[in-house]
């Protein structure tokens, strides 16, 4: 196979068959990933094709998912495991944080925990409560974690096999509004490292950083604005720990502004830290203070208020003029 | 044949009479059988389901491995008095379900200890001043855990039980005979974890023992303010079998435990295994048991003392004589002094070991942070020149 369009949650799939089919030791598990092949449909075949021992219908437990990953993991599985949506995540939250992020350093790195949780992440799709959130940053502040998120199909395709190769634990966060979203896959390409940040569109007037669902919108902005004759540049950050902050502050040394983007609430989050970061390496580069934009302090709302809480065109292009006026 | 005593536990009963009368109902009334192969008094008594035959030599090999945890137990206690350990968590008192379930297992098979399993590692042939570093604070736990097949020390109470369970669908995916014991205690089999931990394990049929030690005590909190029914009975909701064993008989912990792994090798899945013992000294020497508990009642537990009945039973048996008893003492009096030279000579870890080991394949900033940390620390070099 070689370079074909195909929608973010069918790059994953494929991505999944073909870990399955290199290594007898990478497992899928989670709640419906069998049969169903996963509430989004993201593990679709594998179970007919790899079978109960390998793909495998787990209880409805997370906290019990991920520890019994765990054991798989030091028996020498690579289990991928499934979070049905973020918001299910802090059942396991305890075995993720005091467990699997700390196993590898208490054994003074003699043991290995390859475990990717994968994460469908974000709103915009008009679901219920918990349904909808961006808990990104709770993993990326966790020491011995690794938090990563594709905003298209071929890093879909290529982080995942990144990651599954990886001897550590990472979490996945899949960008669910964005899981139908068509783009090309090259599968005999050679993919950029999995922690590097990806320049989306060269600009030389502002920088704006977003990863996942987002780094569409800010694409949809930098055209916007090209329109009225400003440049953006546009990095997709891919992950968020590491955070690739050479790549931020080479684009910020050249355009002097920075705007981070992203779904999450911006209190604490990746933004601040890049804000801190990029300030601290190129304080007498910049000629605006590092703006964010992002979700609010506040639960996220219900539905039919997402649209306005959700950073979107509008809010990404007030944020850039307030930017560029300093 | 089969005697619990209901000594032990009145003064815990009397001591929750503030509570509403249906809250303070003992929930253990329904005076669960407890398997018991040695009685207190040392004598041998039989069992219908289960039993062991061992010789003489095996006999003495048990008691030695009870006497020998004791001695390591009371030296890092000391230790700790001493200021050379942080913390100790001692096993006083359950030797028996250590040594006993310890002693069960095989080689090839795989065991996730809580924090107090000082006897289970000292089976699985870890050296003991290995435990000692993580309570002196020069790591984490820090062995190789496949050297013994015998897992890092659990701190966080429960999370171990799903560790186990996911290990042992390993060892049924690879079609191996091997069995994994889980140990926990009365206070974890309030986690969700552990209850999750026997679902999983009754779902995959894994092949796993769920090892409980009940010693009566989290921390000041009676096993009343934990459950309701007895302990071994929650495997019947689960759909495996329960079993209550004298944890202070090192014969029915050997014989219970032997059982339910050879079932598990089987194929025949998981068993919850209760040992009904008792926490001799305090949860841990930050610990004040006299703030919340009898004294009466650690009395009474004494003369079930697991060490005590082997050797009444060794020496009515003939099977041991005061010079092995004395030769076992020089021993165990040597192995004091090698455990407190070693700890003493343990080596504060080198300042960089902070940024070692966080992760397999590396990390930027951590990578950055060990920099910026080693030029800071250079920099007193530099100041000192």
């Amino acid at each position: 196979m070689a370079a074909s369009k195909m929608p973010i949650a069918k790059a994953i799939n494929e991505s999944l068959r073909k870990a399955m089919e290199n290594d007898p030791k990478v497992l899928i598990m989670g709640e419906d990933v069998g049969r169903l092949g996963g509430v989004f449909r993201v593990t679709d075949g594998l179970h007919k094709d790899f079978g109960d021992g390998r793909v495998i219908d787990t209880p409805l437990a997370e906290s019990g998912i991920v520890g019994t990953a765990i054991g798989l993991a030091l028996r020498g599985y690579r289990p991928v495991v499934e979070i049905q949506f973020d918001g299910f995540v802090f059942p396991a939250y305890d075995q993720i944080v005091t467990q699997l992020a700390k196993m590898h350093a208490r054994a003074l790195g003699k043991i290995k925990l390859p475990v990717v949780i994968r994460i469908p992440y974000g709103g915009g799709i008009g679901a219920v409560e918990h349904h909808s959130e961006s808990p990104e940053a709770l993993f990326a502040h966790v020491a011995g974690l690794k938090v990563v998120s594709p905003s298209n199909s071929s890093d879909a395709y290529w982080m995942m096999q990144q990651a599954i190769q990886s001897d550590d634990p990472i979490i996945f966060f899949e960008p669910k509004r964005r899981y139908w979203d068509k783009s090309d896959v090259d599968t005999d390409a050679i993919p950029a490292p999995l922690h590097k940040a990806r320049i989306a569109r060269e600009g030389s007037d502002l920088t704006l950083v977003a990863y996942g669902p987002m780094v569409k919108v800010c694409l949809e902005a930098a055209a916007a604005a090209q329109e009225e004759g400003k440049s953006l540049e546009v990095v997709d950050l891919r992950s968020m720990s590491p955070i690739d902050f050479d790549t931020i502050q080479t684009s910020v040394e050249k355009t002097r502004h920075l705007v981070v983007v992203h779904e999450a609430p911006v209190f604490l989050g990746t933004g601040a830290e890049i804000a801190a970061r990029i300030t601290e390496r190129s304080f007498y580069h910049l000629e605006a203070p590092v703006l964010r934009v992002g979700g609010y302090h506040t639960p996220y709302p219900p539905a039919r208020l997402e649209e306005e809480y959700l950073p979107g065109l509008d809010r990404v292009l007030d944020a850039v003029d307030r930017s560029l006026a300093y | 044949m089969t005697v619990e005593s209901t000594a032990a536990r009145k003064p815990r009963r009397s001591s929750s009479k503030r509570a509403s009368s249906a809250a303070a109902k003992p929930p253990q009334s329904s005076e669960p059988q407890l398997v018991q192969l040695l009685t207190p008094e040392g004598e041998r008594v039989r069992h219908p389901d289960y039993d062991v035959e061992l010789t003489h030599d095996e006999l003495r090999g048990l008691y030695r491995d009870m006497v020998l945890t004791r001695r390591f137990d009371a030296e890092a206690t000391s230790l700790q008095r001493q200021g050379e350990l942080g913390l100790w968590a001692s096993l006083l008192g359950q030797e028996a379900a250590q040594i006993g379930s310890g002693r069960a297992t095989r080689e090839d098979d795989y065991v996730f200890p809580t924090y107090r399993e000082h006897g289970v590692a000292w089976c699985r042939g870890v050296d003991p001043a290995n435990l000692l570093g993580m309570f002196r604070g020069v790591n984490h736990g820090g062995w190789d855990p496949n050297t013994n097949n015998f897992h890092l020390y659990t701190i966080v109470i429960g999370s171990q039980t799903l560790h186990a369970t996911g290990y042992a669908m390993g060892v049924a995916k690879d079609g191996a005979d091997s069995a994994v014991v889980a140990y926990f205690g009365d206070g974890a089999s309030s986690q969700g974890d552990v209850m999750e931990a026997f679902n999983f394990a009754a779902v995959y049929n894994a092949p796993v023992v769920f090892f409980c030690q009940n010693n009566q005590w989290a921390i000041s909190e009676p096993t009343e303010k934990q459950m309701r029914v007895p302990l071994y009975r929650r495997a019947e909701g689960f759909g495996f079998p329960g079993v209550r064993v004298d944890g202070n008989d090192v014969l029915a912990c050997l014989a219970v435990t032997k059982d339910a792994l050879e079932r598990a090798r089987r194929g025949e899945g998981p068993t919850l295994v209760e040992a009904f013992t008792y926490r001799m000294g305090a949860h841990t020497t930050s610990d004040d048991p006299s703030k919340y508990r009898n004294d009466d009642e650690r009395v009474a537990w004494e003369a079930k003392d697991p060490i005590l009945r082997l050797r009444r039973y060794l020496e009515a048996e003939g099977a041991a004589d005061q010079a092995y008893f004395d030769e076992l003492e020089a021993e165990s009096e040597a192995m004091g002094k090698r455990v407190r030279e070693a700890v003493r000579a343990m080596p504060d870890p080198d300042v960089m070991a902070i940024f070692e080991h966080t992760h397999a394949d590396g990390h930027a900033l951590v990578d950055e942070e060990r920099a910026e940390f080693a030029a800071y620390q250079a920099s007193f070099a530099e100041e000192a020149k």
